[in-house]
């Protein structure tokens, strides 16, 4: 474990201030843009170590992409932005991730207060078992939002958002679930936006749609993006050129000491501007993922 | 071009003949013989309670709170006081175990984890399943009826011990059935556990745990044992239900069909029939509020 690790760090990309087009021109990130930023965080579930030593920053209105193999921890470092590995009662966080200066996890953050900043869409659409209206309304009624008024204006507004308004508009006390499967997930997030988060974290939100649904989320990203940062994690690389600001590509380490179970961590091996990440990679490992040799 | 089709060789679709299908039969004549050997009973049952109880039932049957003694033919009294301590001690009975039981099954589930004590509770609700009906109704006897006499309301605590373990394992059945990808869903938009467990996981199972605390119900209105030393036996309408003997159906089926009068046995089959009925109806309102919350399920 150890030799491979110091070899990872020193190629773990420390950030660079891109000089690509996938920034608005005259744009440079500062400190103060940064939205999470992670330092040698390892992540395991019970005693496997699922992800070891990520370091990385991500920056406010900027789409950044977590690309990589299978088992390479990508959806586990994700989950950890927004404490939902806390639901699964084995996993445990090493390191520090601070969220706009604040650690997120510190004594005393309350995971339910980070996550209605931080919203997710998940891989698999869940719509509730409840009509498309009460599916949206439902954040805004968790955090407090009364009053048919309000929550119809913010049911309009994320439906329109998600692009999904004027599908459903005619059938909004119908059943969630009675939607196609890209419809759905149009509605997930657009659940997902009637609470404003500050962040939204996709974890594959692609992968159970067609090409056409795919292409609509994909513009509704690009649409949303002014007002959220967003961060995804996609098996599709071609998705991940079209969307995203900066990529981290992420694989597994194997750990060759004999007599331990499994053996496999992830690491995460470059980071930078989607475009150099893609066009100029400097580690040989990104290169061969990028170029299909590998994965 | 027949003969061009045949010169190659056709691909065999059909179902090959041989062991295989040969299983398949056996097994699907197997099905329908179980099937309908399952109907026997179940029919026998129902024709014979209506054909020989259909006869007792008139509105005085139902109405009359005087239950006459057992040589009177079945045209004297009622067992109108029989229905009401019926209602009255599953009533109440269900009053104590629906909530009790639901929200053990919810903290079996949903906040026990790993948890000692929900292994604990989980363990438990398994044993008393299968405990004798009976051993309720002692129970029930020595820490209550000793103390405070017959009533209604011991007949209540014991239905109620009866129901508590069913309704437990039902909701917590139904509680895992529902997927964690809802939970997560509802934890992503900032809810605590309490939000996620109210709006959206118990509206997901709502309909299953209604139909099983039904079905507890249901089994514990035709319970006799639990109510032999607990609630005793009245000829008479008793409506206080914490205090005096009161009587309840399966007690006044228990009684009087033991009778060698004809009167009696005929008010056995015709209470019998009644509550089949109740049972029934509480079937029927079972059905219907598992469909009134199963809108939004697809």
């Amino acid at each position: 474990m150890e030799q491979p690790g110091q070899q990872e760090q020193t190629v773990t990309a420390k950030l660079q201030v891109p000089e690509t087009t996938a920034t608005p021109a005259g744009y440079a990130p500062t400190a103060a843009d940064k939205i999470f930023d992670a330092k040698n965080v390892s992540i395991y579930y019970g005693s496997f170590r699922a992800v070891t030593d990520v370091s990385i920053s991500i920056y406010e209105h900027e789409i950044t992409a977590f690309i990589g193999p299978s088992g390479c921890g990508k959806t586990t470092v994700l989950r950890t932005l927004n404490r939902m590995n806390d639901l699964i009662p084995s996993a445990r966080v090493e390191g520090d991730i601070h969220y706009r200066g604040a650690s997120l996890y510190s004594k005393g953050v309350s995971p339910t207060a980070v996550r209605r900043r931080i919203g997710m869409v998940f891989q698999k659409p869940n719509p509730f078992p409840k009509s498309i209206y009460e599916n949206v309304a439902y954040g805004p009624r968790i955090n407090g939002i009364r009053g048919k008024k309000r929550l119809d204006e913010i049911v309009e507004r994320s439906l329109r958002q998600a692009a999904l308004w004027d599908e459903v508009k005619d059938r909004l006390n119908k059943s969630g679930l009675g939607l196609s499967g890209g419809q759905a997930q149009r509605l997930c997030i657009a659940r997902t936006l009637a609470v404003e988060p500050d962040v939204v974290l996709m974890d594959e939100p692609c992968s159970a749609l067609d090409p056409i649904a795919t292409g609509r989320i994909e513009d509704l990203m690009q649409e949303i993006k002014s007002q959220y940062t967003i961060v995804i994690v996609t098996h599709n690389m071609q998705q991940a050129t079209r969307v995203s600001d900066r990529t981290a590509f992420f694989s597994v380490l194997r750990d060759e000491k004999p007599g331990k179970s499994d053996t496999r961590t992830g690491v995460l091996v470059e980071y930078g501007a989607t475009q150099q990440i893609f066009e100029d990679p400097h580690d040989s490992r990104t290169q061969a993922y990028v170029t299909g040799r590998i994965g | 071009m027949m003969a061009a089709i045949s010169e190659h060789q056709t691909v065999d679709l059909r179902e090959p003949s041989g062991w295989r299908r040969t299983k398949n039969q056996i097994a699907t004549v197997g099905m329908w013989i179980a099937f309908v050997v399952m109907l026997v009973p179940l029919g026998f049952v129902l024709v014979t309670v209506i054909a020989k109880g259909a006869s007792a039932i008139t509105w005085q049957f139902l109405t009359n709170t005087t239950i006459p003694v057992n040589v009177l033919p079945v045209t004297f009294g009622g067992i109108g006081a029989a229905i009401v301590g019926t209602l009255e001690t599953t009533g109440f009975a269900a009053l104590i175990a629906i909530p009790l039981g639901v929200l053990g099954g919810i903290y079996i589930n949903e906040y026990g984890g790993n948890h000692v004590l929900a292994r604990v509770i989980n363990f438990f609700a398994d044993v008393m399943t299968g405990v004798p009906s009976i051993i309720m109704g002692l129970f029930i006897f020595t820490i209550w009826v000793l103390h405070f006499g017959y009533s209604g309301l011991a007949g209540s605590f014991a239905l109620a011990c009866l129901m508590l373990p069913i309704i437990i394992r039902s909701t917590y059945e139904m509680l895992r059935l529902v997927p964690d990808s809802l939970r997560e869903g509802s934890y992503a938009l900032g809810a605590t556990k309490a939000r996620v467990t109210v709006t959206v996981v118990l509206p997901a199972a709502i309909g299953g745990i209604v139909s099983g605390a039904l079905l507890a119900v249901a089994r514990a209105a035709g319970e006799t044992a639990p109510l032999i030393f607990t609630i005793l036996t009245t000829q008479s309408l008793n409506s206080n239900l914490f205090s005096g003997a009161n009587t309840a159906l399966p007690l006044l089926i228990f009684q009087n069909a033991q009778q060698p009068y004809t009167g009696a046995q005929a008010r056995a089959w015709g209470a019998a029939l009644t509550l089949i009925a109740i049972a029934f109806i509480l079937m029927i309102i079972a059905r219907l509020v598992t469909a009134r919350f199963a809108r939004y399920a697809r």
